[in-house]
């Protein structure tokens, strides 16, 4: 009996978290007129009119493709200064460590909006304005601290003894790292892309003010949709479904990192 | 683990050191630099010393969205951990519900935030969202665009909606390192429920839920997307966070210091909380383990 409570609770949670992007999906298939005609649980007349908007002007599926360069570059950066960093604050003590570990998490804390005005004149000035590098540089100031602190933790899980066996056996550190220590902790590899690209996707508030054309990111191209003739709720819908599949692809590829991975981590 | 002392590991952290050096120290001294002149244009600058930080100190304006933040932060983690803690309790421990569970709790955290905020702004309208329709067809008055009431709990829901799975994920990885053992070891003493939770789960959960806190105080106190989509700071300023206001001051009326003045007693405010937390909770669990 006892377990079958828990299941409810743990349904009616899921319930609670499924149903407003279900309602998003359902008025993405949907007509204006019917979205703003009659409450329906499903569509009378379901269209895909609304996606094919979306799919076929450059004005917006440029957005898409501008997020996902941003990110992925985001993430490669992110993944190779943090592996050697993590690897360094798992294993040796050094002058100022602690400083700097709490001084990189400092900057995990750091209010996007007290970067805005600062950031835009930095890249400005330099002419990266509106690229794609400029956001991906600017989401390193969160995406990195996080890199490093979730890989110290995986690599704290790993025992020392590796390290010094693989020295002992006249392994270079660069081999040492790249052939042995990586593929040891994949999982926490994996785990760390996901939190940066999750953290690097779902943020607008820089991408926005760092670009206007030419990188302009998908988020803030949704804006579009209110236009002089009224809100066209269809596309906005359909747009904000399409920015929901990357994250439910990335997920379902490390779904059992993230089971695995999570309890590896710093626990 | 003991650790060797050896300063060349300074190289491997250079890299790290130098791309966040760039991108956080560089425009921190331009916030800095600007807290303290007033700036009619490029040319045109004066030094004014403290007085921008003087007038931030007394706007009363500023002082209600602290006090609006403060309380928004401490309600979301109030309901945010408890849940997620219950929540967490509640999942598969084996099985192909694991996979499902960990990838539907996962989707809201994958979401733009500006997609969140259009989803709530959706969804609890009565015209054409379900949620705000079903609390109408109840005989409820309800109108997150009208009532600061109901945008407040709107805000709030919203919130819940959105980060509750990342404390459910942490909770679950902290769960799920406890060995069989020690839960088979509680059976035989006839343990209740509430001792294998309180002796057994909660320490195993300590750690990850100082993470879990950390990123939800942080990320709640400078939330800014989701409730500027929403409410855009509405009605009148009820829903109007810090991020907000600040924002507004630097972008919307150009008040280039004072929003510079602020922005350096925003980020104080915050590490100092992190840092007592930290330092309470890291010491806390060295007391433990001795």
């Amino acid at each position: 009996m006892r377990f079958q409570k828990r299941h409810i609770a743990l349904l009616v949670y899921i319930i609670f978290l499924l149903l407003p992007i279900y309602w998003l999906f359902n008025m993405s298939i949907k007509t204006n007129t019917e979205i703003l005609g009659a409450m329906t649980l499903f569509p009378d007349a379901p269209t895909l009119n609304n996606y094919r908007t979306i799919l076929t002007d450059p004005a917006w599926y440029s957005g898409y493709i501008n997020s996902m360069i941003y990110v992925a570059i985001n993430v490669v950066i992110s993944l190779c200064v943090a592996l050697p960093a993590a690897y360094a604050f798992s294993r040796y003590n050094f002058t100022g460590d602690k400083h700097l570990f709490f001084w990189l998490l400092t900057n995990r804390m750091a209010p996007p909006a007290v970067f805005l005005l600062p950031f835009f004149q930095l890249y400005s000035s330099v002419n990266l304005f509106d690229t794609h590098i400029a956001v991906a540089l600017a989401h390193c100031l969160f995406n990195v601290p996080l890199a490093v602190w979730i890989l110290e933790g995986f690599m704290s899980g790993i025992p020392k003894e590796i390290d010094e066996t693989a020295y002992i056996d006249g392994y270079s550190f660069p081999r040492f790292f790249t052939t042995i220590f990586i593929p040891l902790i994949r999982s926490g590899i994996g785990v760390t892309a996901f939190f940066c690209f999750m953290f690097s996707w779902v943020e607008l508030l820089l991408a926005r003010t760092l670009t206007s054309v030419e990188a302009k990111p998908i988020a803030a191209t949704m804006t579009r949709t209110v236009s002089a003739s009224g809100m066209d709720w269809g596309v906005l819908a359909a747009a904000g479904v399409l920015t929901i599949v990357p994250g439910a692809l990335v997920i379902w590829f490390v779904r059992n990192y993230i089971a695995k991975g999570f309890a590896m981590g710093r626990v | 683990m003991n650790k060797i002392t050896n300063n060349k590991a300074w190289f491997l952290v250079l890299p790290v050191f130098l791309i966040v050096a760039i991108s956080a120290i560089i425009p921190l001294m331009t916030v800095v630099n600007y807290s303290v002149q007033d700036i009619f244009d490029p040319q045109t600058r004066f030094f004014v010393g403290t007085e921008w930080f003087k007038q931030v100190l007394e706007d009363t304006r500023l002082h209600d969205a602290l006090v609006r933040q403060i309380i928004y932060t401490g309600s979301i983690l109030a309901i945010e951990i408890p849940l997620g803690i219950a929540i967490a309790l509640t999942l598969p421990r084996k099985g192909w519900g694991v996979s499902a569970c960990m990838v539907l709790l996962a989707l809201p955290l994958l979401i733009p935030w500006n997609v969140v905020g259009t989803i709530w702004q959706i969804f609890g309208r009565a015209d054409i969202g379900l949620g705000g329709y079903v609390i109408r067809s109840l005989g409820i008055s309800y109108n997150y665009s009208q009532n600061p009431m109901d945008a407040w709990i709107t805000v709030v829901v919203m919130d819940v909606w959105h980060w509750t799975s990342l404390v459910v994920l942490l909770c679950y990885a902290g769960l799920r390192s406890i060995p069989d053992a020690y839960y088979q070891a509680a059976k035989i003493d006839g343990a209740s429920n509430w001792a294998v939770f309180r002796f057994i789960q909660l320490p195993k959960m300590q750690s990850v839920l100082v993470i879990g806190v950390l990123l939800r105080f942080m990320d709640s106190f400078m939330i800014y997307t989701e409730p500027f989509v929403l409410t855009g700071g509405g009605p009148g300023n009820s829903t109007t966070f810090l991020s907000q206001y600040l924002t507004r001051m630097a972008v919307g009326q150009f008040d280039l210091g004072p929003a510079a003045a602020f922005s350096i007693i925003y980020f104080l405010i915050i590490l100092l909380v992190c840092w007592v937390f930290y330092t309470v909770v890291m010491n806390a669990g060295k007391r433990e383990e001795q």
